[in-house]
């Protein structure tokens, strides 16, 4: 149900930024980057070093007429943002959570593979094949 | 699955194309009936690692199928080692074809008989028409491929062709991979973005590629594929060693497809042994960034190898098990000769698949230097030591057989060429089979052949030195040089070196006046004041020099011993009224000349430079050439001033006799001439 997922990094710059229809990618971007001021907020807000999938799980962040998007942080400040279309029946909060727990799952992987660069752009296959997994589903 | 190592036969077994296509076939045909396992008949020729083991059964029906009485087939048994060894590996079994191939010729059933080149074993089969067939098409392969080996006159070229072979079917066992077919345009042109040297093949399809990759590689300039970029760095031997290029003998037991990823013997101890070069205990695993530092050493871009991580960790932990390293490797080998990376793991290369294909004793085994006490056991230890160290010295030795092959090109490169353009043809005619040899052999091929493409790129780095040599050559060549260095030099010449230091003789008073005028005149740096003669006499006899050395680039000293016997023959022959004269002015010019040289080689090489296109391949050979030549022309130098000084004391004192002589003309001749 994923139309876009993006994963930024702690600098607030895209590390991998995917939306499954080809025409408004722009604005998707857009409102993932705009939504970057939301995560920030509640980062903030929480701020604590309670390492908690909840605290992870950042929630709703805000919706649009047609979009909502989602936020979770990892504990290095890296954010996953996902953008999923309203007109769905309403996502469970649930399936969001397992879905972020997943990319953050497969974002690890990335991580493992020592020929990458924290902050690079993620190229590994295996994520993007994740992510499509993701979104397919979802659509 | 045991270690094959080197074999049975204590020697390298040198195969021939078809041979080894023949051979790998009926490998796989007795393996296979056995049920084997994995790693099918290695391509490689030479210590044939091979992992699978041909049951006895078959394997006594195809030999009875040869026919030859049953003496004789206890004979081949016995020697091709399976008795020792106790089972019919890879080497025990092609020992043994190889063995039956000499019976049939009449040959009798020793080890040396199999060094030789022979026609194909026939084996007489009825239910295999496979092996029937095989006596046809690869006994023309076999005649084939002999006759070019056969009317190779000249031996660097055949040494070459060895190199060539030895390179493909050794650079450690390049296992005929089933590449898609797509991959024969990637293999040619060495489609990794950073080029790596050291490349595999195996599949049918790549036949015709491999033999287009094989006549660049023949005639190393032909060899322009983007690879040579990055060749230089690689060829070095602590690379090569760290990361040389294995292959992996076809499995036609196995699932074609996987073809390429299967690991064969040969390479499975070579990953091993790297893998215990990293990290010693082959039961831990390597950390991320040592698997990082050490798999960037290919030479492949990151993302690739960031995808190829990707791939082999399994797990995900970013460490690598041995299973883990062996797979990566494995992957790192066949993107580097072109194959495309799968999409997933393939299932050859799964852990689980590895460590289930060999044992973790085996690992052990062949991590640890093994001191077990059962044979095959202690035989695996002794033949992985001979493994490895054929392989590394496989390694090692590829840029050596590449540069032999570079500098056997330089020297007969036309011949080479003239040769090789048949050969490969008639191959290409004569391969209609999928078979390891030919697929090792592109594979070495490419892989020698980008090793090339990494020297000529090496070579091609530093400033183009052709000129310099002609220079030294031609200055080497002077007449002094040769004198000094050459006491097999003329008589004449060499005689006329003890004579400056001691007084020459003064025949008479005119020629000594003469001799004195003119060593007035040479005595002067002035090329002008030199008598003409001479002086054009020093340019000819140069030029000639020169354009003997040219042909002939990076043989410095030799050239310059046989130019200057027929410089001086020059100047000795023209003025015959003088020689005592000449003797000298050859002497006294030559400090003199030795600025002319330069000078008048310059010109003179640089159009006879150009039609040499090849030269930039031997550059390497040519920087020993040069610094050869430059410590040649130090010790010339040094001896030349020494007669430079010598000549000068004797200037002086011929001078003052002079002096002497003229006054005593006064006092006779009272009134003088007006």
């Amino acid at each position: 149900m994923a139309v876009c997922v993006a994963v930024i990094a702690k600098e607030n710059y895209p590390l991998y930024i995917r939306s499954v229809p080809t025409e408004n990618e722009l604005k998707f971007h857009y409102m993932v980057h705009t939504s970057l001021d939301v995560v920030d907020e509640k980062i903030s807000a929480l701020g604590k070093a309670l390492v908690d999938q909840r605290e992870l799980y950042l929630g709703l962040l805000y919706p649009t007429e047609d979009h909502k998007v989602y936020g979770y942080v990892t504990n290095s400040k890296v954010k996953f943002v996902m953008v999923v279309d309203a007109s769905n029946t309403a996502l469970r909060d649930n399936e969001i959570r397992s879905m972020f727990r997943k990319l953050h799952n497969s974002y690890t992987d990335v991580m493992c593979n020592p020929f990458y660069n924290p902050g690079d752009r993620i190229q590994s296959r295996a994520f993007d094949s994740m992510v499509t997994s993701m979104m397919i589903q979802v659509c | 699955m045991e270690v094959a190592g080197g074999g049975g036969s204590g020697s390298p077994l040198l195969l021939s194309d078809a041979e080894q296509q023949c051979y790998s076939e009926l490998f796989a045909r007795c393996a296979g009936a056995a049920g084997g396992g994995p790693s099918g008949p290695p391509e490689a020729a030479r210590a044939v690692p091979g992992a699978a083991t041909a049951a006895a059964g078959p394997v006594a029906d195809l030999f009875r199928a040869s026919q030859l009485p049953a003496e004789t087939l206890h004979q081949i048994t016995e020697l091709c080692g399976a008795k020792r060894v106790g089972y019919f590996g890879p080497t025990q079994f092609y020992v043994a074809l190889k063995l039956i191939a000499a019976a049939q010729s009449g040959l009798p059933v020793r080890i040396e008989s199999i060094k030789c080149e022979l026609p194909l074993p026939r084996f007489m089969m009825s239910k295999n028409d496979g092996e029937v067939r095989f006596g046809n098409p690869a006994e023309l392969h076999g005649t084939k491929a002999q006759i070019p080996y056969l009317t190779t006159e000249k031996n660097s070229f055949k040494r070459t062709d060895d190199g060539d072979k030895q390179q493909e079917t050794q650079s450690p066992t390049m296992s005929p991979l089933a590449s898609p077919p797509s991959s024969p345009p990637h293999y040619q042109r060495v489609p990794l973005s950073h080029g790596y040297s050291k490349l595999w093949s195996s599949a049918e399809q790549m036949h015709p590629a491999p033999y287009e990759a094989r006549q660049p590689l023949v005639p190393p300039e032909g060899t322009s594929s983007g690879g040579p970029g990055t060749k230089p760095p690689r060829l070095q031997a602590s690379l090569i060693r760290s990361f040389s290029v294995e292959r992996e003998p076809q499995d036609s037991n196995s699932n074609y497809p996987d073809e390429p990823w299967r690991i064969t013997e040969e390479q499975r101890e070579y990953y091993v042994n790297q893998f215990r070069s990293l990290q010693p205990d082959p039961s831990s695993f390597i950390s991320g960034s040592v698997a990082k530092n050490f798999f960037t050493k290919s030479k492949l871009s990151i993302p690739e190898l960031s995808y190829i991580w990707e791939l082999s960790d399994a797990d995900c932990d970013g460490a690598l098990t041995l299973p883990e390293f062996c797979a990566a490797f494995h992957l790192i080998v066949a993107r580097k000769n072109g194959y495309p990376l799968p999409e997933a793991l393939p299932p050859t290369l799964q852990p689980e698949y590895l460590q289930a294909a060999f044992p973790k004793s085996k690992w052990e085994c062949a991590a640890f230097d093994s001191y077990s006490e059962s044979m095959p056991a202690s035989q695996q230890p002794r033949d992985l030591h001979r493994s490895e160290k054929t392989s590394v010295k496989d390694m090692a030795d590829f840029p050596v057989p590449i540069q032999d092959v570079t500098l056997d090109d330089k020297q007969a490169s036309k011949n080479i060429k003239d040769e090789a353009s048949p050969k490969d043809v008639s191959e290409d005619s004569a391969t209609p089979k999928d078979s390891s040899s030919l697929k090792a052999r592109p594979r070495s091929r490419s892989y020698s052949s980008t090793s090339i493409e990494e020297a000529m790129k090496r070579s091609e780095d530093p400033p183009t030195p052709p000129p310099r040599p002609q220079k030294t050559h031609s200055r080497a060549s002077s007449l002094d040089l040769n004198k000094v260095f050459q006491p097999s030099a003329p008589a004449a010449k060499s005689g006329s070196l003890p004579q400056p230091p001691a007084l020459p003789p003064r025949p008479c008073p005119s020629q000594v006046s003469q001799h004195s005028v003119n060593s007035e005149s040479s005595a002067q740096p002035k090329p002008p004041a030199q008598p003409y003669g001479d002086f054009r006499l020093q340019e000819q006899s140069e030029q000639t020099s020169e354009a003997e050395v040219h042909p002939q680039s990076s043989r410095g000293p030799s050239q310059a011993a046989e130019s200057s016997p027929a410089k001086k023959d020059i100047p000795y022959s023209q003025p015959p009224s003088k020689p005592i004269r000449r003797k000298f002015r050859p002497e006294n010019q030559a400090p003199e000349n030795q600025e002319l040289p330069p000078t008048v080689g310059g010109p003179a090489s640089a159009p006879t430079m150009k039609p040499h296109p090849a030269v930039q391949k031997q550059s390497s050979k040519q920087k020993k050439a040069i610094q050869t030549a430059i410590r040649k022309n130090k010790e010339a130098n040094a001896v030349l001033a020494r007669l430079n000084s010598e000549l000068q004391q004797q200037l002086k004192e011929v001078h003052q006799e002079r002096i002497a002589l003229e006054n005593q003309l006064e006092q006779l001749r009272p009134v003088t001439v007006l």
